[in-house]
């Protein structure tokens, strides 16, 4: 640039209603791609496994389920669809929304993009619960009925992630107030010991424990039944509605606790409404597939980096692109090693890890404060 | 507009706030002036809301507390001295959420001009849509002078600005244009309470001046009557020099 350049005027100020518009135009057509994402990856979830049944002749059977029809599927793939498939794909669906709309929120409250629910003790307090279950049950467990072990499991595992949630949450107030600075170094603190309760639990264990323990650990999507499906939705549903409305108040978190509250904002009922929400979602997720890995760091970065930090965009976006990952994750999980089924934990730990770099040494610099 | 008596915040024991009673009025800059650790940004912490630990603080001639939280972020906007702020935000969406104490479900038109008025008021208009991570310093500083003024708007009584030293990180030309826009808020009708360093920039642009020294105040009053080379060498514990020309009062250490 010569001095002359220099000395000229700078660049004509944009019209700025025209910059808000497009921004709002922008996001219009951003939230219809993921709709049709997660379409899409359902229509396939739906077609892929041991039998292939054709996305066209799946739409053909949901039209004759409204319209009253005849469809041209013969029975046996009717109850795939009905029995397996489609409480699955709701499962994977809900638990990958659940996911990433936690890690969303966790990541505005925490004011750090690399949170994620784990952090608050949910996943290592569920496997504190679940390990303990698998491990010290055997004396009562084969007497059973086949259908309540799962179940069992799952409450143990609940019921583990609620109480590691809560003691972080305890342990971080001071005056009545929790302070999120406080929170993040009990989180790694009860993390740690969560940990070191299920390794010392799986050094007790037999050989086939073991395995049950590390095929937990791994998530998996397999044994979805509308039971199971429907006790999640039920967790995961008021979740999916409720952090949204919370989506201001995290925007203005983001500025500083002291800012939020000179907007107008109750920065404390946030924080109660993000942990609370995020832990019985993320814990029902948890419960029943074990642990996803990534899911919650990954799709909320992803969304941002299309369309900006802005949770009245992030939180839905996040939910649908999560679900949408999910579903496509647990039909390749069913597809590349078939007959037999790659826990789905393996699958997005091997996508979300290469992803995740890329993202950080694309975006290198840009978080420093 | 503002007023508190009998403040008192202690840290660590020891009162860094120390019986203090203050008012400000609409129509008028008040700055607030003393060394590092007088405890001038705990006042105006305290002033807006913050929590003290004696003392009382009345706003538009209500007690705080019986304030709705929404209702007096809609009047009043704070502006600390650094922002926690590090999501790759733009410009406008920073500013626009000045306004979110003023939605009801979503931003309207009001606003928008609100917004759009405030950026230009502070020069940014160039920079909308830039990420305010990549900005420096003085742009930030700018931007969330620009979110509070689009937070409690243009006209209307009742309004006001606290400021915890706005220029801190500007340049000559914009630490003028900053104060002149806290000029024209004050002339419009707001109350401006401002934290400020720079002797000269207070005695231009004050009208009425805090001084404060180890939590108390050493003198308040008018700004030619408070910013006296004796009571400034107090409080700052340097030798002050006042130099009248034509411009105004001119302060230098000695």
């Amino acid at each position: 640039m010569t001095g002359a350049d220099a000395l000229q005027a700078p660049p004509a100020p944009p019209d700025l209603r025209a910059v808000l518009h497009r921004a709002r135009r922008r996001r219009r057509w951003q939230f219809a791609a993921l709709v049709a994402l997660l379409l899409g990856s359902s229509l396939v979830a739906l077609s892929v496994g041991p039998m292939r049944i054709p996305p066209a002749e799946i739409g053909g059977f949901f039209l004759s389920r409204v319209t009253g029809g005849e469809s041209s599927l013969d029975g046996s793939s009717q109850i795939v669809i009905e029995r397996i498939r489609l409480p699955r794909l709701a499962m994977s669906a809900l638990v990958g929304a659940a996911l990433a709309v936690a890690g969303a929120a966790m990541q505005g409250l925490f004011r750090n993009p690399l949170a994620d629910p784990g952090l608050i003790g949910i996943s290592a307090g569920a496997a504190v619960g679940a390990v303990a279950v698998i491990v010290l049950g055997q004396g009562f467990l084969p007497r059973l009925p086949d259908w309540a072990a799962p179940f069992l499991l799952a409450a143990a595992a609940f019921a583990g992630c609620l109480c590691a949630t809560l003691l972080i949450y305890r342990l971080s107030l001071h005056e009545g107030q929790p302070i999120v600075a406080t929170m993040l170094l009990a989180g790694v603190a009860v993390n740690a010991l969560c940990g070191a309760i299920t390794a010392f639990m799986t050094f007790l264990a037999s050989d086939q424990q073991v395995r049950d323990v590390t095929f937990w650990l791994l998530g998996s999507l397999g044994g979805a039944t509308w039971a199971k499906t429907g006790i999640v939705a039920i967790c995961v549903l008021p979740g999916l509605v409720l952090l949204p409305r919370a989506a201001r108040a995290l925007n203005a978190l983001l500025l500083g606790e002291s800012d939020a509250e000179h907007l107008g904002f109750d920065p404390n009922r946030t924080k109660w409404i993000v942990i609370a929400a995020s832990t019985v979602m993320v814990g029902a997720s948890v419960a029943f597939t074990g642990i996803v890995a990534f899911v919650g760091l990954i799709v909320p970065h992803a969304v941002r980096l299309a369309a900006g930090p802005d949770h009245r965009f992030l939180l839905p976006a996040s939910a649908l692109l999560g679900a949408a990952l999910m579903t496509a994750a647990d039909s390749l999980a069913r597809c590349v090693v078939a007959p037999a089924e790659l826990p789905i934990g393996i699958l997005t730990s091997l996508i979300g890890a290469p992803f995740f770099l890329w993202l950080l040494l694309r975006a290198k610099g840009a978080w420093q404060p | 507009m503002i007023a508190a008596g009998g403040i008192v915040v202690r840290r660590g024991g020891r009162p860094i706030v120390n019986d203090v009673t203050f008012r400000a009025t609409s129509g008028q800059i008040t700055a607030i002036l003393g060394a590092n650790g007088a405890g001038k940004s705990s006042l105006l912490r305290v002033l807006g809301g913050g929590k003290a630990d004696e003392g009382w603080v009345k706003f538009g001639g209500r007690p705080l507390a019986e304030w709705a939280p929404r209702e007096i972020a809609r009047v009043r906007a704070v502006v600390a001295q650094s922002s926690a702020l590090n999501f790759p935000f733009k410009v406008l969406e920073v500013v626009l959420q000045g306004r979110a104490p003023h939605w009801k479900g979503h931003e309207t038109r009001e606003d928008e001009e609100a917004a759009i008025r405030a950026i230009e008021a502070v020069d940014l208009a160039r920079a909308v849509d830039r990420d305010y991570t990549t900005l420096s310093g003085g742009e930030r500083q700018r931007v969330h002078l620009a979110r509070a003024l689009a937070q409690v708007g243009f006209e209307g009584a009742n309004r006001c600005l606290l400021l915890d030293e706005p220029t801190s990180s500007l340049d000559l030309r914009h630490q003028h244009d900053v104060l002149r826009i806290v000029r024209n808020f004050a002339d419009s009708g707001g109350c401006a309470v401002v934290v400020l360093h720079d002797l000269n920039l207070c005695a231009r642009y004050a009208d009425k001046v805090y001084l404060m020294h180890y939590g108390r105040v050493l003198g308040a009053g008018d700004t030619g009557a408070v910013m006296t080379p004796d009571w400034l060498g107090v409080a700052y514990g340097i030798s002050v020099r006042r130099d009248d020309l034509s411009g105004g009062a001119v302060f230098t250490a000695d």
